[in-house]
């Protein structure tokens, strides 16, 4: 489905993804762990096309389609999207209106009929009471004033409206409560599928007892240096990430050829 | 054609060269400018002896006057020798005969406008005129209006129907010396509209008018004069375009707004006129004075205005709170792109005791376009209880561009209350990026943003120019990403 390969990207003339190789099947939830300054957020930045970050080398396969040569708004109408860590701020534009807009330009892209008012305010309100937002919300400016949870609330919501192929979740756990976590977490399982691959990015173990994962994978330095399955998160909660960088520097990974010390491991 | 025409025939020394047919039939005057350009226009319109004497008399004003340079604008100094003064209606004489000739970007450009399919049919035959627009549009709802005893005309037509109201409101509010643009344009203005609302009729319907400035190196100076009776109410809609010619032309036109006792006046623009191509070549200088005056207690005059078009615009509409408890609004877009400057703004001039106002100014830049708002809140040591609040919103597309805010209050009593709000925010690559991933183009995107900034505006405006503003935005903002 997903078929990252060696793929290596910097900001502002900054290296960041390192050759990074990652697998994703239909219908598989993945989780990227790794500490700060590790590539996470380049990562969820580059697959979903954004100028800023530049593609040094490799390639992203995506259910056949060369997905770096997609522009952005071409990524998201093809079902890729990005759960945001920071949502932005829209001020004058009421969240129905954005939300509308964004699922018929989805949709005309699959060429389905657009969904008028009616119909969308049916399948919108549906949705927020899954996630537990108040209707006034709808009304409200995008994500302007929203409390952090409530912004993460919103983007689940705009998620479930989308019904991405690829949905990627950038540490859509941080600054939410446990409440507000369990909310979002419940989002995110009712939309697992297995037609939908996900890429669940966490900093934290605490988000993957609520999302369990088929995969747990350690970014660092850039590159993917341990792969294992959810008991990894525990171990990773525990132990921390030093000991994976320090192992995966140390050989044995043919890869670390690469004279680059693991990035801010251990920052 | 009229006796006129055919003096000004033998009077127009160029107008054999061509050799059209049709050439012989137009109207238009030399260039230049002397007192007896403006003898001619008088004669050319028929005009009463006391309309001469009056622009005249402008005239006169006019040459003591300097062009002002305290706006924040650039451009090559204007030769008002270089201009035609006075040009009515062509039939094809010039430019193309079909739609296939005209320029695809213009015919693509009024597309977009929405501007039905007859007024791009008169647009190919070139002759479009607005002035013969507004005044077709006039004698369509004459009869209507005038059942209610209003009067809604073309101005030359009240010079002559009514010269007893215009004599009596004309220069009340803007006077001939008032500003170097408006003694020009009271010397020389050529047609424009005119309204008069009895007492205490609320006019039944909009009254709008279309103007287009369409001969080239022509000057449009148009001069509208509304007057609201006593507890009378109006709502009147101006639009705008221009032909793209590659010459800059100047728009200087003057607006009186006269609401009497209890009168309310509502005054709406869509200002389109050709803003240059995207180096900046062409493109009209829109130089105009409005005024309200607020002269009874409790009247209102609201002004509300979207500026997109237009190389320059220097424009303020301004409201002179008179009587007491009335009220002065002002609500504006102005869009400036590619190298358009708009330096607008208003002014509040607080006479009456209890009057109020409220400003709500949106300026957007794009391009290397350059927007400055420039106000004036004035409370006079009369002006009891007067009250006013300001808020200024800048909003920045690209890095090219730039916002100025000139606001100045002056208050000269202490129970005056005077707030003043201002922001200034930018398109964020991360508002685009945001919009963009859940599918929006870019173009779509920047829209949106910029239509949820103006809203505040826009629902001010009456409901059909809203969604043409909208639009308008829309088209005007093609091209400004990068």
């Amino acid at each position: 489905m997903l078929n990252i390969k060696d793929l290596h990207a910097s900001v502002d003339g900054k290296q960041i993804l390192r050759g990074l190789n990652l697998e994703v099947k239909s219908g598989e939830v993945h989780a990227i762990m790794g500490p700060n300054g590790s590539g996470k957020s380049t990562l969820a930045q580059v697959l979903a096309g954004r100028d800023s970050f530049h593609v040094d080398g490799g390639s992203v396969d995506w259910d056949g389609k060369d997905l770096l040569a997609l522009p952005a708004e071409e990524r998201a109408r093809e079902g890729l999207f990005l759960a945001f860590q920071y949502p932005v701020e829209i001020p004058g534009v009421s969240n129905a209106y954005f939300l509308k807009a964004a699922v018929n330009a989805v949709r005309r892209h699959r060429q389905l009929p657009e969904l008028d008012a009616m119909d969308f305010l049916k399948r919108v309100k549906a949705e927020m009471k899954a996630v537990g937002m108040r209707e006034e919300f709808l009304y409200r400016s995008v994500n302007e004033g929203f409390s952090g949870g409530e912004k993460k609330r919103n983007e689940v919501l705009q998620m479930a409206l989308l019904e991405p192929k690829l949905a990627v979740l950038d540490e859509t756990d941080s600054g939410l409560d446990i409440d507000a976590l369990r909310i979002v977490a419940d989002g995110v399982n009712r939309l697992r599928s297995p037609d939908r691959s996900m890429i669940v990015i966490t900093h934290y173990q605490r988000l993957l007892d609520y999302i369990v994962p088929d995969k747990v994978h350690v970014l660092s330095g850039g590159r993917i240096v341990h792969s294992g399955g959810p008991e990894l998160a525990l171990e990773l909660e525990q132990r921390g990430y030093a000991w994976i960088a320090d192992a995966a520097k140390a050989g044995g990974d043919s890869q670390t050829a690469v004279g680059a010390p693991g990035g801010g491991a251990a920052r | 054609m009229s006796a006129v025409t055919n003096k000004l025939d033998t009077f127009l020394d160029r107008e054999y060269e061509a050799g059209f047919v049709t050439e012989v039939e137009s109207d238009t005057i030399p260039k230049g400018l002397s007192e007896d350009t403006i003898r001619l226009i008088s004669a050319r319109k028929g005009e009463p002896a006391f309309m001469l004497e009056w622009r005249l008399q402008a005239y006169r004003r006019w040459l003591t006057m300097t062009e002002p340079a305290w706006a924040q604008v650039h451009y090559p100094k204007i030769d008002f020798q270089d201009i035609v003064y006075y040009s009515a209606p062509k039939k094809k004489t010039d430019g193309p005969k079909s739609l296939d000739e005209v320029d695809p970007e213009l015919l693509r450009t009024y597309e977009k406008l929405g501007v039905p399919l007859h007024e791009r049919a008169r647009l190919a035959g070139v002759a479009v005129d607005a002035v013969f627009d507004s005044v077709s549009v006039a004698t369509t709802f004459k009869k209507q209006l005038g059942e209610h005893g209003i009067i809604f005309c073309s101005f030359s037509e009240a010079v002559k129907e009514h010269p007893e109201l215009v004599q009596k409101y004309l220069g009340s509010v803007v006077p001939q010396g008032d500003n170097f643009y408006a003694a020009l344009n009271s010397a020389v203005f050529s047609d424009g509209s005119f309204v008069y609302i009895p007492k205490g009729v609320k006019c039944p319907m909009e009254l709008s008018t279309y103007f287009r400035i369409n001969a080239r190196d022509t000057g449009q100076f148009e001069r509208t004069l509304i007057i609201a009776d006593e507890g009378a109410s109006v709502s009147y809609l101006e639009g705008c375009t221009a032909p793209m010619r590659d010459e800059n032309q100047l728009h200087a036109a003057v607006v009186e707004l006269v609401a009497m006792d209890d009168a309310h006046i509502k005054y709406s623009t869509v200002q389109n006129w050709y803003p240059g191509d995207k180096d900046g070549v062409g493109g009209i200088y829109n130089f105009v004075t409005k005024r309200g005056d607020c002269r009874g207690p409790r009247s209102r005059i609201s002004w509300t205005q979207v500026e997109t078009g237009s190389a320059i615009t220097w424009k303020y509409p301004s409201v002179i709170l008179r009587g007491d408890d009335s009220v002065g609004e002002f609500h504006s877009v102005a869009l400036s792109n590619h190298r358009q400057q708009a330096d607008t703004g208003t002014k509040m001039i607080h006479i009456g005791r209890n009057t109020r106002s409220t400003i709500l100014s949106k300026g957007i830049s794009a391009g290397h376009g350059s927007n400055t708002y420039r106000g004036l809140v004035r409370i006079t040591p009369k002006a009891v209880g007067a009250r006013n609040y300001t808020q200024c919103d800048s909003l920045l597309i690209g890095d090219k561009c730039a916002a100025h805010t000139f606001p100045t209050v002056e208050v000269r009593h202490p129970s005056a209350q005077v707030e003043h709000e201002a922001t200034t925010s930018r398109i964020g690559e991360d508002q685009l990026f945001y919009a963009m991933q859940r599918g929006l183009s870019a173009e779509d995107a920047v829209s949106m943003i910029v239509s949820g900034f103006c809203r505040e505006v826009f629902k001010e405006l009456p409901m059909e120019f809203a969604v043409e503003a909208q639009n308008l935005l829309g088209v005007s903002l093609e091209g400004s990403i990068g």
